[in-house]
């Protein structure tokens, strides 16, 4: 929902314009953690529908014009999902596409995890696990006392759930009402390592089913909880999520950590791992773009 | 002849940043439920608009400081040192020192004027800290002039500062005419035998040392240094090269505050014997003020008594 120009309206063939955007967000964040050989996997791939939709709908913002004073804002709190960001707001036009090669590299804009003072349209810098909700407490905090008509969407991991700030700052929003405050957390059910036990790969998810909605309710959010790889239903949470009821709003969005790599989905290990090249065409015709095998190595 | 008392610093951080907020629309209060300790409650009144209460959630407050700070507002951080420092250093360093953010860090509380607390409240190496980490500023005003100057350059400048502000009454050093200038050094005293480096409100006790020494006919130069980073090198290297010999105090750890910064510069660009007075690696137990000076050499007597000893005079 750009400021400048109306929405279409979510027809087919909007579901689908946003779906081919997640896919290609997906085809560069492998392609550019491949060259890289370094940087996050699992968290950008079960946030790129998610990112898709903000970046592409429902953020009203200006590439253009990155430092809009008016625009939403976003913060991902979840910083190693870096390339995830970085791969919207290049499709987006903030900068050009081919800058994603540069992703990790020293003097690239494109940091490990967000640094706001480099790459123009970050609002805030992360990477440290918790803080960015508090951030984006504060720009929504913000925003009410200087009177516009801002909103402040942040997303977290579901294992970042587990640092004590977040609920310290779910505390304070709630208790100011902050209801131009979306949290989103990607709850993808893996964390870095997590648990030892009887999950996946002998790991156990980071909450327990129906955990993360029992807190934010407890902690007075309105919670929303969505499919977050069905396109039609994010685009209508977060539709939803835009038009407070006096209370912040969650939105607990069930994903696969490495969605749309066949090999990646569901193990923990690709939280973080370099790709072999044999391994990276398979991820390439995975997501629709398959590649000559001669051209699969990194740099 | 001893320094007459100020006002405490944390009345005029209530007053100056109620009164600058007057004129300043951007100027916002963030208190982590010691309002009616550092006196972010006169702010309140002032404008209770623009007051906000964080509770008891350190982390939670720097980084929605943060967060208002790329809004266009001016937070003023309202808590304890070591609830302003070591309890949310990372959201410190992550989300205000490292993009920048245009964040007050004033804290309260600072050094061993905390009204008998102990050691889970009394921090001694809040400056060594803030000076260590990349692109904070670290100011200690010595008195409540020079604290509603500090105040007043800290609301006009864009960017992080760290301010330590002592709770209570302690002695006056400047008259009012008195203008703060970062990364300055001010002569208080001038001498020849020994040059005497200090900071926040430990400084007022050393120009009372030095009274102290002149009576034993030692002529102390006494440089005050309001701020620890960034440092007045030239000036504590003219101020050794005047007497040959420099010891620093602060109340505060010798190790990597005050004293640690004057003798890395000196070290650098004229090497120069420092010695350095003040906490030797304690921590401090729960007192009266004036006890706990006495205790921890920091009051005018003893500070001169270490002085003598150093210099190798008989007391």
């Amino acid at each position: 929902m750009s400021a400048d120009i109306p929405p279409a309206a979510v027809d087919a063939a909007e579901i689908a314009r946003l779906e081919e955007i997640a896919r290609r967000i997906r085809v560069e964040v492998v392609r550019a953690v491949n060259i890289a050989r370094a940087g996050h996997l699992g968290g950008p791939l079960s946030a790129a529908d998610m990112l898709a939709a903000l970046y592409f709908r429902i953020l009203r913002i200006r590439p253009d014009e990155p430092d809009w004073p008016d625009r939403d804002r976003f913060v991902l709190s979840k910083g190693h999902a870096s390339i995830g960001l970085y791969a919207a707001m290049a499709l987006r036009g903030y900068f050009p596409l081919e800058e994603l090669a540069t992703f990790d590299a020293a003097n690239s804009r494109l940091q490990g995890h967000p640094d706001m003072t480099r790459l123009p349209g970050l609002d805030m810098s992360s990477g440290s696990l918790g803080m960015g909700i508090s951030a984006a407490m504060g720009m929504a905090l913000g925003a009410r006392l200087t009177r516009r008509d801002v909103r402040a969407y942040v997303m977290l991991g579901d294992g970042e759930c587990q640092e004590g700030e977040v609920w310290e700052a779910a505390m304070a929003a709630s208790r100011y009402g902050l209801d131009n405050l979306i949290a989103i957390v990607d709850h993808n059910k893996l964390q870095q390592y997590g648990w030892p036990g009887n999950g996946p790969d002998g790991r156990m998810p980071p909450q327990a089913p129906g955990e993360l909605v029992a807190k934010w309710s407890a902690f007075g959010w309105r919670v929303l909880e969505v499919d977050g790889h069905t396109m039609e239903d994010v685009v209508d949470v977060l539709e939803e999520a835009g038009h407070g009821d006096g209370r912040p709003t969650v939105v607990i969005s069930h994903t696969v950590k490495g969605k749309g790599v066949s090999f990646m989905e569901g193990h923990y290990f690709w939280h973080t791992r370099a790709i072999k090249p044999d391994e990276f065409a398979i991820a390439m015709a995975d997501l629709g773009e398959p590649i000559p095998a001669t051209n699969g190595g990194g740099r | 002849m001893t320094l007459p008392m100020g006002r405490a610093m944390r009345e005029v951080f209530g007053e100056t940043v109620a009164e600058l907020a007057n004129d300043d629309p951007r100027i916002v209060m963030l208190d982590g439920d010691v309002g009616s300790s550092t006196r972010a409650d006169i702010f309140e009144k002032a404008h209770p608009d623009r007051y906000f209460q964080m509770g008891i959630a350190e982390q939670n407050m720097l980084g929605a400081a943060a967060g208002m700070a790329t809004m266009g507002l001016v937070p003023f951080i309202s808590t304890f040192v070591s609830f302003a420092v070591v309890r949310p250093l990372d959201q410190v360093r992550v989300l205000i020192a490292q993009p920048g953010l245009n964040v007050k860090i004033t804290a309260g509380y600072a050094g061993l004027f905390t009204g008998q607390t102990g050691m889970s409240h009394i921090i001694v190496d809040d400056v060594s800290i803030m000076r260590a980490m990349p692109g904070m500023i670290t100011v200690c005003p010595a008195d409540d002039v020079e604290a509603a100057e500090v105040l007043r350059w800290a609301a006009a400048h864009h960017g992080p500062a760290y301010i330590r502000l002592v709770r209570d009454a302690t002695q006056r050093l400047f008259d009012d005419s008195y203008r703060f200038e970062l990364g300055s050094a001010v002569v208080v005293r001038e001498g020849r035998d020994v040059t005497l480096v200090s900071t926040g409100s430990q400084t007022p006790r050393v120009v009372d040392a030095a009274d102290l020494l002149a009576g034993d006919g030692i002529d102390a130069h006494v440089v005050h240094v309001p701020t620890i980073k960034p440092l007045a090198v030239e000036a504590i290297v003219a101020a050794a090269e005047r007497t040959g010999r420099v010891i620093t105090v602060e109340e505060h750890t010798v190790l990597g505050g005050l004293g640690g910064a004057v003798a890395e510069a000196l070290s650098e660009r004229r090497p120069t014997k420092v010695d350095r007075i003040g906490l030797q690696d304690v921590y401090v137990q729960s007192g009266p003020n004036d006890t706990l000076l006495d205790i921890y050499g920091l009051s005018a007597p003893r500070v001169a008594e270490q002085v003598r000893r150093l210099l190798g005079h008989q007391a």
